[in-house]
């Protein structure tokens, strides 16, 4: 059913379609309009045998679905950035017990500074909790896979962590076909929980594991991981002979034919690197694309098969470790560790930074030429960084810098 | 009192059952077919009243509910002593995630049975001191005011135990801790911190607040059995003695409970909407050194020298209990 | 079953694979310790047994405890100064448990039911002569009989219960509740020669063809006390007021009594004067009332019945109406020495009670008996010095009681039984076991006493004693009622309740509810319980909580 619609809104219908039956609700931009559409669906009636609980934070939000999916339910919930954060003692305990649920990732910087913009910071802080991350690149993508995500979800009793780029999907209005209930409960068969608190079988859930045995655990859990990497693509086609659309999988390619200079990136980004690779394509330079739609499992045979032998690859991430460089692009590297390949790695969009054409197509058109640094910061002002590490050099005590920079752009600071 | 107190009858309702009591008056710890929630071979240390108030506490539940109890629990001795792997100690449907969260499992739980249809079921969430009153105050006092169908019991052991007897927030003051050393000018815990949790629990204004101690089962089973006739939220905070924290001897365990009502310096009530309801009376009194000699944690108020400022100072707090509360007089 | 993802996920109950037990320094044990009320008791008697039965309203059953030990519970129930009710933890606690006031209301059931005791058939009975039936002869006659010895009692007087019927006044142990009690002893086959008196023991010895012999003649003279009297001065002892009293003559007194001591006997003489019509009835003692020998119950009813009391008095000489007294004080020693002060008192009549003396007369011919001080002095099994004749009651020793009495009896006819078994009818039976097979079985250990400081009282509920009711003064003032009323059943099991079951287990559940560890097996009613000490790890709380001491810490060997 196609229909005009925001982002939030479209994903907050898919996954009421996947008939959850505990929603914890925390508000945290940009991810509220998700939860503020469950939340009314449910008080309306139209979503039934729901039960959708205000908490007192996330840490509360990721806990009492721990407690749910445990119980036996579809569980889900939404939160960003600080939220996840607040959370994440929970978030690890939840794939460490492994338990079912859904949550979307309305990815959003972290501060401080604080930022209610987008980046990959928040999902990239919780990439070994254990959890699958998916990465939609579109709004349809973003609620194929919350459907796809439930599925995986309970057949590989893990959580399942949906991102999708704050304000840049999340708000976005527009066109998109949304899943008839009827395929949805086709698609998705009813829950049916590996442990469950059962009062007539009962289980302790949660024990505390030592040495003896602890290493086994977390062989297990990555093990469960690989099956999941064998499942996604079963999921997505079956996805596709139910509702006719391709759409999740582990990753997804876009102009790779004979191409030697392929950009790895996940999310939104995508749909501008397809732009740059097309308008680069046409000035003759031989671009690609590999979108990465399951960032855990990181899927690196499915992107060794994808890339084949190009002379370069550019990752283009929205995330950023602070004293190393970008996360993606390591990991692309290991996927890599096979064949010589020159990496270039282009952090972009941090913070809610627009990532233009333009300046991705210059990126990439100085990367064919290989004239491109290792590490580039898209857009980078570099005239007020380089004003403040002098001030830095000068005077080792010069108070928060980017209160400094702020100041020296003219910007008033953030209280 | 509210539980009908058997007097008269040798022990009466004092004891935990006895053979001259109708089978309705006798505990449910008394009976051979009590559930053992919480069962053989457990790794608490001797005499941990921890151990005890949690077999009392889901035995009496489950016998409430007619067997049909999941509990939640958050991290610490009883999670630890209870769950090695692979050995637990559980013989109900039980979940432990992390230190804080007890009572936003709990309500998960409870969400998830209400949307299953299956409110026969019934949930308690458990933690410690430091699990109910520090670090998972946020998601208790959250459970509270969403009034979700959770009871939650609160262990006091007055320390974080699991970790090495760290102060917590329920930790009383002039106590020794790992923290809170018995050195300086004020030795122990600081005088004027700390939190009362079934004070803020009842402001929430929930059905049902109670505080019990394992020295008297009747009263404590009683209050697990009004709580489940009560949907929404409910708090039962037990006074756990630790021999291993408090530097008591493990036999002494109950007889410590005992003292810490006696004394006033633990109030034992009931509170429904936020109002008191009901209150224990004290039998007889006894001064507050009766109970602060036995500890160690203590120790330093009687040797080197005897500290009366602060016996004095403990006693008046436990006097403030007792006019607060309204201890003293017939029960 | 579900499949358990591994480790994080576990079978419930699983731990009962960890044995705690390896923690254990110390461990708990179920003990029997003895209630000091039954230690008290002069008559042995297993009082905590009894209330154990009582408290669950099996008073028959509670009866046949008591009566094990004693054959007369309605009248001990009455006359029994309860030692035990002094001994009684609970007297620690709020009031000494009404034992006293419950054995009679069990001893009366039983009259009204009438309970009988069953009589063993042995392999070989003996024939046992008793002498004297009093409370010890009738004691010993009832135990040798149970055990299915032939009985006979040769009693002088022409009616049975010695000091029981002719000293204590009908007015504290009704007749008919005497004659029941006696009567259930002559039902089990014991035989009573009323008005045989025996006056040469060795001679009823060697002619009777008995194998022993029990000797429970009492103390029945009055001992005298030399007063310088006028020829119209009326003095008589209180031994024969009483006995001509219960003989249902009431002699002629006159307005003022004055008894002269301090005793029991004292007192009873006193009350009997009152109730015989005298106006006053005084008391005339040489010492002040905390040394009277009188029990207190006995001073107490007396006072209350309007006996007046001369404290440090002797009387120095007797007129026709006037007594002569002199003060007396205590010297450093508690001894009264004579001030020289004297005064006047209005006296009809004067009652000596200044004790009573044995008639040793019957054993003149017995060789080797010890008999110094004017008692017949036994070893440690009641047997005199002469073999086969053992002797008890007031006869033989300084504690001059019916309880005392009737626990003579018990133990000898204990040692009697053991006697003739192992040996004392050999001569006659032929087919009799040898000596050796008949050994006296060596006297079991005794228990330790449950002390005060063993208990753990907080459990004890609150209940103060039961008091017993009393017949209305006028009455007691006139008749020869009784005085204490019994118990109805609601009290008796209200008091057979206010028990602590000192040093014996009562099953009030608390270890089985206590224990941390789970390690106390429950085995159910009326089975007790077991320590697991696979789990037990020595907390040693469920010793600490057993509110009557029946569990012992006891280090565990290493
Ligand atoms: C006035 C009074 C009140 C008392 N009140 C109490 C009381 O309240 N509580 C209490 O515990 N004690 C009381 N006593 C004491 C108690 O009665 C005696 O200690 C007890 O009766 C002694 O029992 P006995 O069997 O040894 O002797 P007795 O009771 O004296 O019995 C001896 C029996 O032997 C018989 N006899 C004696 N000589 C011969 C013989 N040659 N041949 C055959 N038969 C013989 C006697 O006739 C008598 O029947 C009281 C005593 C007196 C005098
Ligand atoms: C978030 C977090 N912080 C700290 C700890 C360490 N920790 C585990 S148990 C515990 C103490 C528990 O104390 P309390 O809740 O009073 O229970 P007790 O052990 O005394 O029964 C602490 C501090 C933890 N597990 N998680
Ligand atoms: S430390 Fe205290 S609470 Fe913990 S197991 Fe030992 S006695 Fe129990
Ligand atoms: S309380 Fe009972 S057992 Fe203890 S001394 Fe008294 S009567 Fe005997
Ligand atoms: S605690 Fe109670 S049940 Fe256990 S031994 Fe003592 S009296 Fe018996
Ligand atoms: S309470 Fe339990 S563990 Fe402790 S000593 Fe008694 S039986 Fe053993
Ligand atoms: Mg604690």
């Amino acid at each position: 059913m196609l229909e005009q619609i925001e982002g939030s809104k479209a994903v907050a219908r898919a996954v009421a379609s996947c008939r959850p039956e505990v929603i914890c609700a925390y508000p945290i931009s940009p991810q509220t309009h998700i939860v503020e559409a469950l939340g009314s669906m449910v008080k309306g009636g139209e979503l039934k045998s729901c039960e959708f609980i205000n908490v007192e934070s996330e840490f509360g939000a990721m806990s009492a679905l721990i407690g749910a999916s445990a119980t036996g339910v579809r569980s889900y919930t939404a939160t960003a950035s600080q939220g996840l954060l607040f959370m994440i003692e929970a978030v690890y305990n939840a794939a460490g017990l492994g338990l079912p649920m859904v949550m979307t990732l309305a990815n959003r910087a972290i501060g401080a500074p604080i930022n209610i913009w987008n980046d990959h910071s928040d999902a990239m802080a919780v990439r070994d909790s254990g959890w699958i991350q998916l990465f939609a690149d579109s709004n349809q993508a973003a609620v194929d896979l919350h459907i796809q995500a439930f599925r995986l979800s309970q057949d590989v009793s893990l959580p399942v962590m949906v991102c999708m780029d704050g304000y840049i999907l999340t708000h976005a209005v527009e066109r998109l076909d949304l899943p008839e209930q009827e395929s949805v409960d086709k698609f998705l068969p009813p829950f049916e929980p590996r442990q469950v608190l059962d009062v007539d079988d009962p289980v302790s859930i949660g024990a505390m594991v030592g040495p003896d045995a602890f290493a086994e655990v977390r062989y297990l859990a990555h093990a469960k991981q690989m099956q999941a990497m064998e499942l996604i693509p079963t999921i997505a086609s079956e996805f596709r002979s139910v509702f006719g659309r391709d759409s999740g999988g582990l990753v997804r390619g876009y102009g790779l034919d004979g191409a030697d200079t392929i950009v790895v990136a996940m999310g939104s980004v995508l749909g501008a690197i397809e732009d740059a690779v097309d308008e680069l394509r046409g000035a003759g330079i031989m671009a690609g694309a590999i979108g990465i739609t399951t960032f855990r499992p990181f899927p690196i045979s499915a992107i060794r098969e994808a890339i084949g032998t190009p002379a370069r690859v550019v990752v283009v991430d929205r995330a950023f470790s602070a004293g190393m460089g970008s996360i993606l692009a390591t990991d692309v590297a290991l996927a890599l560790s096979h064949q010589s390949v020159r990496i270039y790695t282009v952090v972009a969009g941090l913070g809610g930074r627009a990532i233009t054409r333009t300046s991705l197509v210059h990126c990439l058109e100085d990367a064919a030429n290989d004239a491109l640094e290792p590490l580039t910061f898209l857009d980078l002002d570099h005239d007020v960084v380089n004003r403040e590490l002098a001030r830095m050099g000068k005077d080792r005590r010069s108070g928060p810098s980017a209160e400094n920079i702020l100041r020296d752009m003219g910007l008033p600071g953030s209280g | 009192m509210a539980y009908r107190q058997v007097k008269f009858y040798q022990t009466g309702s004092f004891a935990v059952g006895g053979r001259l009591l109708d089978t309705p008056e006798r505990t449910v710890q008394s009976g051979m077919s009590r559930t053992n929630a919480l069962t053989l071979g457990h790794r608490a240390c001797q005499g941990c009243g921890e151990a005890l108030g949690a077999r009392y506490v889901l035995d009496a539940a489950m016998h409430a509910t007619g067997n049909k109890v999941i509990a939640a629990n958050a991290t610490g001795c009883l999670e630890v002593f209870t769950t090695p792997y692979p050995e637990t100690s559980w013989q109900v449907p039980w979940l432990h995630s992390v230190f804080g969260n007890a009572a936003a499992v709990g309500s998960g739980i409870a969400a998830a049975l209400r949307a299953k249809g299956q409110t026969d079921i019934r949930v308690v969430a458990q933690a410690g001191d430091g699990g109910t009153v520090d670090i998972g105050i946020g998601c208790l006092s959250g459970m509270f005011e969403r009034n979700d169908d959770v009871l939650f019991v609160c262990y006091d052991n007055e320390a974080y135990m699991n970790t090495g007897v760290q102060r917590s927030g329920s930790t009383p003051p002039a106590a020794r801790t790992a923290t809170t050393e018995a050195v300086g000018e004020e030795p122990g815990n600081p005088w004027g911190q700390g939190k009362d949790m079934p004070r803020i629990a009842m402001a929430h204004e929930i059905p049902y607040v109670a505080t019990a101690t394992v020295a008297e089962l009747h009263d404590l089973e009683y209050k697990v059995e009004k709580a489940m006739e009560y949907r929404g939220a409910r708090y039962i905070h037990i006074l756990v003695p630790c021999p291993l924290g408090w530097g008591s001897e493990p036999a002494d365990t109950i007889r410590l409970a005992r003292l810490a009502k006696e004394t006033g310096i633990f109030p034992v009530f009931e509170a429904e909407k936020g109002e008191v309801v009901a209150t224990s009376k004290i039998r007889s009194k006894v001064p507050v050194e009766d109970y602060l000699s036995l500890q160690r944690r203590y120790a330093h108020l009687f040797k080197p020298a005897r500290r009366d400022d602060v016996i004095d100072a403990i006693q008046d707090s436990a006097d403030r209990n007792i006019r607060r509360f309204g201890l003293l007089g017939e029960a | 079953m579900m499949e358990r993802p591994f480790a994080i996920t576990l079978e419930v109950g699983t731990s009962r694979a960890n044995k705690t037990g390896g923690w254990r320094t110390q461990r708990p044990v179920y003990v029997d310790r003895l209630p000091p009320c039954n230690d008290a008791c002069p008559a042995g008697e297993n009082i905590q047994g009894w209330l154990y039965r009582a408290e669950e309203g099996d008073y028959e059953g509670a009866w046949r405890v008591s009566m094990e030990d004693n054959p007369m519970p309605a009248v001990m129930g009455r006359v029994c100064y309860h030692n035990c009710e002094t001994a009684c933890n609970r007297a620690n606690l709020d009031e000494a448990v009404g034992i006293n006031a419950v054995e009679r209301f069990l001893g009366d059931r039983a009259l009204t039911g009438g309970w009988r005791v069953e009589v063993e058939q042995p392999d070989l009975a003996g024939r046992v002569l008793v002498i004297g039936a009093g409370p010890s002869g009738l004691s010993a006659a009832y135990h040798l009989r149970r055990r299915g010895h032939e009985v006979t009692i040769y009693e002088a007087s022409t009616a049975s219960g010695g000091m029981m019927r002719f000293g204590i006044p009908a007015y504290r142990l009704p007749r008919n509740v005497l004659d029941g009690e006696i009567q259930r002893i002559v039902d089990m086959g014991v035989g009573i020669e009323l008005g045989h008196k025996v006056c040469d023991l060795m001679v009823e010895m060697e002619g009777g063809g008995y194998d022993a012999v029990y000797l429970a003649t009492g103390a029945e003279i009055a001992r005298n006390a030399y007063i310088p009297a006028g020829d119209s001065a009326r003095i008589l002892d209180a031994l024969s007021l009483l006995r001509t009293t219960a003989g249902m003559t009431y002699p002629q007194l006159g307005r003022s009594v004055v008894v002269y001591g301090g005793g029991n006997t004292a007192m009873d003489a006193a009350r009997t004067a009152k109730r015989l019509g005298a106006s006053e009835a005084i008391v005339v003692y040489r010492r002040t009332r905390d040394r009277m020998p009188a029990h207190d119950l006995e001073v107490e009813e007396a006072l209350e019945e309007g006996i007046k009391m001369r404290w440090l008095s002797t009387i120095k000489k007797a007129g026709a109406e006037k007594l002569l007294l002199e003060k007396m004080e205590l010297d450093a020693a508690g001894f009264p020495q004579p001030t020289g002060e004297f005064e006047e008192l209005e006296a009809d009549s004067v009652v000596l009670a200044v004790g009573e003396e044995a008639d040793l007369s019957l054993l003149q011919n017995v060789p080797g008996l010890d008999m110094s001080g004017g008692m017949v002095h036994v070893d440690s099994t009641m047997m005199t010095s002469y073999p086969g004749l053992f002797a008890g009651g007031d006869i033989s020793q300084a504690e001059r009681t019916v309880t005392a009495a009737i626990g003579n009896g018990k133990k000898a006819a204990r040692h009697i039984d053991l006697w003739l078994k192992s040996g004392g009818m050999w001569a006659r039976l032929p087919g009799a076991p040898s000596k050796e097979e008949h050994q006296p079985a060596p006297a079991g250990e005794r228990h330790r006493i449950a002390g005060w400081g063993d208990l753990n009282t907080w459990y004890y509920s609150d209940a103060p004693a039961t008091v017993r009711p009393k017949l209305d003064m006028v009455r007691r003032q006139s008749t020869f009622d009784e005085v204490v009323l019994g118990l109805d059943e609601d009290n008796a099991l209200f008091e057979a309740r206010r028990c602590l079951s000192c040093g014996n287990c009562f099953e009030c559940d608390n270890c089985y509810g206590v224990c941390p560890d789970n390690a106390v097996v429950k085995l159910g009613t009326g089975m007790r319980y077991e320590f697991d000490y696979d789990y037990c790890k020595g907390c040693g709380i469920c010793a600490a909580e057993c509110p009557c001491g029946a569990i012992e810490m006891v280090l565990e060997e290493t």
